[in-house]
This record gives structure tokens, sequence and C-alpha cells, in this order.
């Protein structure tokens, strides 16, 4: 086949063969070539959303949600900036996103065209690299580079711009491509002589922990994971991405750490003897100050970025590899039952000394103190309360939580069973993002019910997108709106911090249910506990779209919290810890 | 904080130059010299940056994370030839120019320009020479001076030639870093 193509053409070919099923983007005059081909390419589904960023949400949803790379799109200028938070958002969570922009003709380029913004300039700090193409004869080779880049090693944002007259020249592509990248050499298999001291270490182990983190589930290593975790009987907490790496249900599972985890995995952190982090960056939300974190520990640190080893938290055994085949390689060398005799022993003491810690602090029951709701409506509590026993009774969900107080309370009060169920912006931390995520994992998802959690200051970022879901036929999102009236976790830092000062934080906003409605979506409000599970099984019942309006408690607090600054063992709670 | 020179062989692609130093500037690196141009191979670039940083660690390995990054060495405590130029524009009126012309002799200077009052010296040298050199001068007065940044290459037959490979097929390969 030696047929001449436009540019245009050749982008959509170039997508189809990097295995791109569904892009979402906004067009505009300079990308307008591109969406005159995309037609001819029945492949290539295109979801027209109403803002870039919700484009760039949506992909990045779809994205982890399938471990596949989410296309995003925008035209020049003001299209193409719409997509940088969503692109900031990616790069703080290694998320692979490619973003493809269009740019004005490169005839003009420089001259403050007509949208015309440096996008490849604006990125280059939040991708992994990103590209300026002016040539048809580039566009080929960008795009596989530019997928290649996003999902492999450490997976990431990557952006290609393309300006207009390159999508309009015409050539015959020739398909075979090599790739020209000798700067780009991810490490995958973790250095063996690193990993036998690793073994080593763990099983003289008297305190052993292990953290998961983001990279496990990345990497597809939740068997490797829980394989280690069962022949070691080592217990495992998982940070806010490593949620799903391990079901919260087994038995050496022990939660979530950090500013808003759990006293006993706090805690168990600074008692260990031992740390062996998996795929976990040792952000400063899990660490809290880093001097004070984890002071009895030998940190064993696996991660596929060099450069996170040894950034916040020295490690005394780094390992620069893939989760997965490290993984593997450990329970290569991990020693049989009998040798590991010591280690489970002191294992079982140690975890034995956890759980008492869990039953008197913090156990999943004993996430509020009942006493004080007494006079509430709706404690924010009793939502979670329902969705776990309901979703995890129906199976077949995934969630995505958005920031704030409603996040913290998803993530510690949903049992959380399977990988890739649990998904969040966690680095970033980006409002907005729950709404137009959903929609990306419910079009990969169609036979999964998606919730979307978020708060009302969250919710009024993005929610332009259900009309997006609505145009496309999209019936298994349900939208939770944990409603207080405020921006609920900056106004608990106002409270505890700054003596009640609500500056900027009391927020109005519409009748939510009547705004789904008129959207075209099921709108249903609550402010009663009573009727919370009714409505969530409503939903279920609903062959479409629904939106729940929680009108809850304004004022309760997320605990336990470790303050900004203090040490991970310095826990505030609601009563004080013993 | 200390210097560090740090070595590293980059792809001569559009904009290299700048993601290296907007990668310095949000990390907090202090570039106080850098100079960059050609090597033996084409369409691979050599820098010599003198940096100063806390974690120099680091700095070598956020610098290959940058795509276009080949090879980075921190060769600070190696055995380096260390150069750099200096050009000056000298207030040099007739009764003082043998003085001048005699300490171009130590130096190994050169004059490159005469003017009515000032001459143009160029001096080449390793950096604390070059350092001394314009000490030295600034007695006669300095009307300009524009001093490059260091160039560095280790000795003997260690070191860093630019005989990366070129083509790779797209997969990852597993080579093990040491960190």
């Amino acid at each position: 086949m030696s047929e001449q193509q436009t540019g245009a053409q050749i982008l959509c070919e170039a997508l189809i063969r990097e295995g791109v099923e569904v892009m979402f983007g906004i067009p505009g005059g300079a990308i307008m070539p591109f969406y005159y081909a995309m037609v001819e390419y029945p492949a290539l589904r295109h979801v027209l959303c109403r803002h870039e960023q919700g484009a760039g949400h949506a992909a990045e949803g779809y994205a982890r949600a399938t471990g596949k790379v989410g296309v995003c799109l925008g035209t020049s200028g003001p299209g193409a900036t719409n997509l940088v938070t969503a692109i900031a958002d990616a790069w703080m969570d290694s998320t692979p996103i490619v973003a493809i922009t269009a740019q004005v003709s490169s005839a003009v380029l420089g001259k403050d065209a007509f949208q015309e913004t440096d996008i490849t300039g604006i990125t280059m700090p939040i991708t992994k690299h990103n590209y300026l193409i002016k040539r048809v004869e580039d566009i080929a080779y960008a795009v596989k580079a530019a997928f290649h880049i996003a999902s492999t090693g450490r997976p990431g944002p990557v952006l290609v711009d393309i300006t207009k007259d390159a999508l309009q020249g015409r050539m015959v592509q020739n398909w075979d491509i090599k790739l020209n990248l000798p700067g780009y050499k991810p490490t995958y298999t973790g250095n063996q002589k690193q990993i036998r001291e690793a073994i080593k270490l763990i099983a003289k182990a008297k305190k052993p922990l292990i953290m998961a983190g983001n990279g496990v589930q990345m990497s597809g290593a939740t068997a490797e994971l829980r394989e280690l975790v069962e022949r070691t009987r080592i217990p495992v907490t998982t940070t806010l991405h490593g949620i799903g790496s391990i079901p919260e249900d087994h038995p050496l599972a022990i939660g979530m750490p950090g500013m808003h985890g759990w006293v006993h995995v706090n805690r168990a952190i600074q008692e260990c003897d031992v740390l062996l982090n998996i795929g976990g960056r040792f952000d400063d939300r899990v660490t809290g100050k880093t001097s004070g974190f984890a002071p009895n520990a030998k940190v064993i640190h696996v991660d596929i970025d060099p450069s996170e080893i040894g950034k916040n938290i020295k490690a005394a055994i780094p390992i620069v590899g893939d989760a997965k085949l490290v993984l593997q390689a450990m329970l290569a060398e991990l020693p049989g039952k009998e040798e590991l005799s010591a280690l489970h022993g002191h294992a079982s003491d140690w975890m034995e000394h956890i759980q008492e810690m869990q039953d008197k602090h913090q156990g999943k029951q004993q996430y509020i103190d009942r006493a004080k709701t007494v006079g509430m409506n709706l404690p924010p509590h009793d939502v979670y309360a329902a969705l776990t026993r309901i979703l995890n009774t129906r199976g077949n969900y995934r969630v995505v939580t958005d920031v704030g107080q409603h996040q913290m309370w998803a993530a510690q009060l949903i049992d959380w069973i399977k990988p890739r169920t649990h998904i969040t912006s966690g680095g970033a931390g980006t409002m907005g993002f729950s709404v137009p995520a959903a929609m990306g994992v419910a079009i990969a998802f169609p036979e999964d019910t998606v919730w979307a959690i978020c708060g009302d200051g969250c919710f009024q970022m993005m929610n332009q997108e259900m009309a997006t879901m609505m145009q496309e036929g999209i019936k298994n999102v349900k939208i939770a709106v944990i409603n207080n009236g405020y921006l609920g976790m900056v106004r608990q830092w106002q409270e505890l911090f700054e003596n009640k000062r609500y500056s900027g934080t009391p927020l109005s906003g519409p009748d939510f249910a009547k705004l789904a409605e008129a959207y075209g979506w099921t709108g249903i409000t609550i402010d009663r506990s009573a009727d919370v599970e009714a409505a969530i099984e409503t939903a279920y019942a609903i062959d479409g779209p629904v939106l729940i309006d929680f009108r809850v408690e304004r004022e309760v607090n997320v605990f336990p919290m470790v303050p900004a600054g203090s040490s991970i063992g310095e826990m505030i709670m609601e009563t004080p810890v013993g | 904080m200390n210097k560090h020179t740090v070595v590293a062989l980059v792809q001569d692609q559009p904009g290299v130059l700048n993601r290296i130093v907007s990668l310095f500037r949000r990390r907090g690196y202090n570039i106080e010299s850098l100079a960059v141009g050609h090597t033996e191979s084409e369409g691979i670039s050599r820098l010599t940056l003198v940096v100063e940083a806390a974690d120099v660690e680091q700095v070598v390995k956020q610098l290959y994370r940058l795509i276009d990054v080949l090879k980075v060495s921190d060769v600070t405590d190696d055995p380096t030839v260390e150069r750099e130029m200096v050009l000056v524009k000298l207030h040099a009126p007739s009764d003082k120019r043998a003085e001048i012309v005699a300490l171009m002799e130590v130096f190994g200077a050169k004059i490159v320009d005469v003017g009515t009052n000032s001459m143009i010296i160029e001096m080449t040298g390793a950096p604390t020479k070059v350092q001394n050199f314009v000490d030295v001068i600034r007695a006669f007065g300095v009307k300009e001076m524009m001093r490059t940044g260091r160039i560095a290459m280790v000795r003997g037959t260690r070191g860093h030639p630019a005989d990366v490979h070129s083509e790779s097929n797209g997969h990852a390969n597993e080579r093990a870093v040491l960190n």
C-alpha cells in the first residue's frame, strides 16, 4: 500500500497501531484536519468533552483503570492550556497518557498568532517528554515514541504538539519505524545481589513491615505481593495509591499509613525494624516529617525510578526495578518454611501486637465516636458504611474519588478488595478529577458500576462532563456528592490550626439533584441516615446515570490526622491517643 | 553546599539545553557555570556544568530522567583537565603597556586587539589560573570582561567518549544501574 496520506490520516493510523480505542477531546481551528480525518477511522472512538481538563482526567481514569495509555486531545492555545492541569496530575501520579495538541502553522510559529501558545515549553516540567512536530514526516515517529515513553519504565504523560500544516501535509508513510532513544533505558530487573541482601535482612527481622505503593498495581504484581506476604507472614500496609494491592480483608493487611492513616499503622511504622517499600515513593503525606520517619527501621526500597530512591528517605538496600520482576526474584530467593521459622515466630507476635493497637484505637468499625453523632441527621460516615456493604455485596464496581475529606473517608472506610478499583488524584490532589475520570473508567469497563465520590466543591469544578456522558449514552456512572456546604478539608485545617477562621471555605451550590435532572440524569437528594441505603439501591435499580446529593453534617473532621510538619508518631484524634 | 563539576552527554535535539536548565531551576540546583558544544560524534553534545547542590547524586539521577540525556558523571573527584577562557578589555594607556605585556608573558595570555586607550586580552587556562589572572589585571582597570564556562575532561583513557548506540528497537533494555 503506497498511498499518499495526509498528516492527519497518518496520525489516525499511528494511534490505531498503538492500540488506541478511545480519545477524549474538543476540536478547534488548528486541530480541524485531525477531526476531519478521524471520521474515516471508526476504530477510533472520539468522546467530545465539555472542557479539555475533563478530557485529560477522562484519559487518566481510563489509563488508571486499564493500565493502557489514555489519550486526550486539544486544539492550540486555550485548548492546549486547558489540558495542563490534567497533565500535571498525570505527572504526579505516574499515569500513562498521551496528550495530542494541534499548533498554529509553522509559518507563523513564534509570532503570537491566533490561539498560539508554547505548550511544549509550558509542559516541559510536567511531562516525561514532549515533541513539537512541524513536518508531516515526523508525525508517525513522534506518536510511536510518545506511546513508548508514556507506557514504559515509570509511566507518565507525554505531549505531542503538531502544527496545522504538518497535519495537512501529504506523504507516503513507511510504517517500519525504528525508535532512536539511546538516552532512555529503564531498568526492569533488580540487582540480584541487592535482592539477596534484602531477603537476608527480612529473614532476620523481628518487626518487619511491607509497604505497597502505586507501583505494585501498575506493574500487575498483586499476586506476587500476596505470595510474598503469605510466605513471610509479614504485615502489609497500602498507601493511598497502593489500595487494592492486596485485599483489605486479608489477615495480614493492616490499612493505610500517613497523614490520615490509622493509629496502629503509623505506630507499626515507627516501631518496625525492617521496612520493605515496594513501588511507593515515600511521599510526604505518608512520611510526615522525614527526620522522624521509621526511626528504628532499615529500609529496603524497590522502585523503578532510581531518582526516587534516597530522595526523601535513605535506603539501606536500594533496588531499582519493576515491582513484579523484583518480587518474582525475591520469591525465588526466599528460603523454605523451615529456614523462615524464626521470622514466622517474630512476625506472628508482631502482628498480634499490631492487632492489639488496632483493636484499642481505630478498628474499621470504630471510625467515629458514635456518641458525638447523636444530634446529626446524616454523619458522612453513614454514607460510607452503606457504600462499602452494598458495593462489596454486589461486586463489579470501580470507585473514583475526588479530593478532600470525602476522599480520605473513602480510603479509610470502604473495604477495598480488588486491584484498580480505587482511583483517585493523589500526588497533585486535583479537585474536579472524579466526574471526568469516572467517565473514562466507565467507558473502559461498561459492565462495571462506576461510582464517583466527590465533595460539593469538587463537583462544581468539572460537573459539565455529565453532559458528555449523556451524549455518549453512558449509563454505568453513579455520582455520590458528599455535600457539606464547605471546602471541607480546608475548613478542617482552619478549625484545627487557625482558630476556626473560615476564610473562603463556606461554599454554596445549586440543588445538585435538580442540576443532574437538567443534564438528563436521575437526581436524588438525601439528608437522613435512614434513607441512605435505599438511595444507593435505587441508584442501582435505575438503568441510567444517577446522582445522589448526600447532604451530610457540615462540620465533621477526618481523624486520625498527622499535622503538616509533624512526625507520623504524633497523631491527633478526636479523643486523645493513649 | 559543595561545588561539583558534572559532565553530561546529550542528544542534540531542539530544546535540550532548555530542559536541563529548567530542571535545575525547579529542583533548586544552582548553576555556577555552563558550557556546551559539539563532540566528536555527530548529533551528540557535551555539557560541563559547575553546580552547587546539597545532594549531587540526586542531580545526576534527575538528569538521567531526561530522555535526551545519554550519560552523566560527577567528575569533581576525578583527575581532570579543566579549562576556561576569558576576554578582557583592559584600560591600557601608553605608559602602562609595557607592564601589561610583561604580565601577559607570565600568564600566557595574548593581546588580540589594540585601541587608543585599551587592549583586549585573551587568556585560557585552568580555572584557578584564570581567576589569578583576573584578580591581577583588575588593578589596571577593566572596561569589560567575559568568562566562558568551564570545560572538563577526565585524564587518561577513562572518560566519556560520545559513542553511544543510536539504534533502539523500542524495547527497554535491562541493564543494572547501580545507585
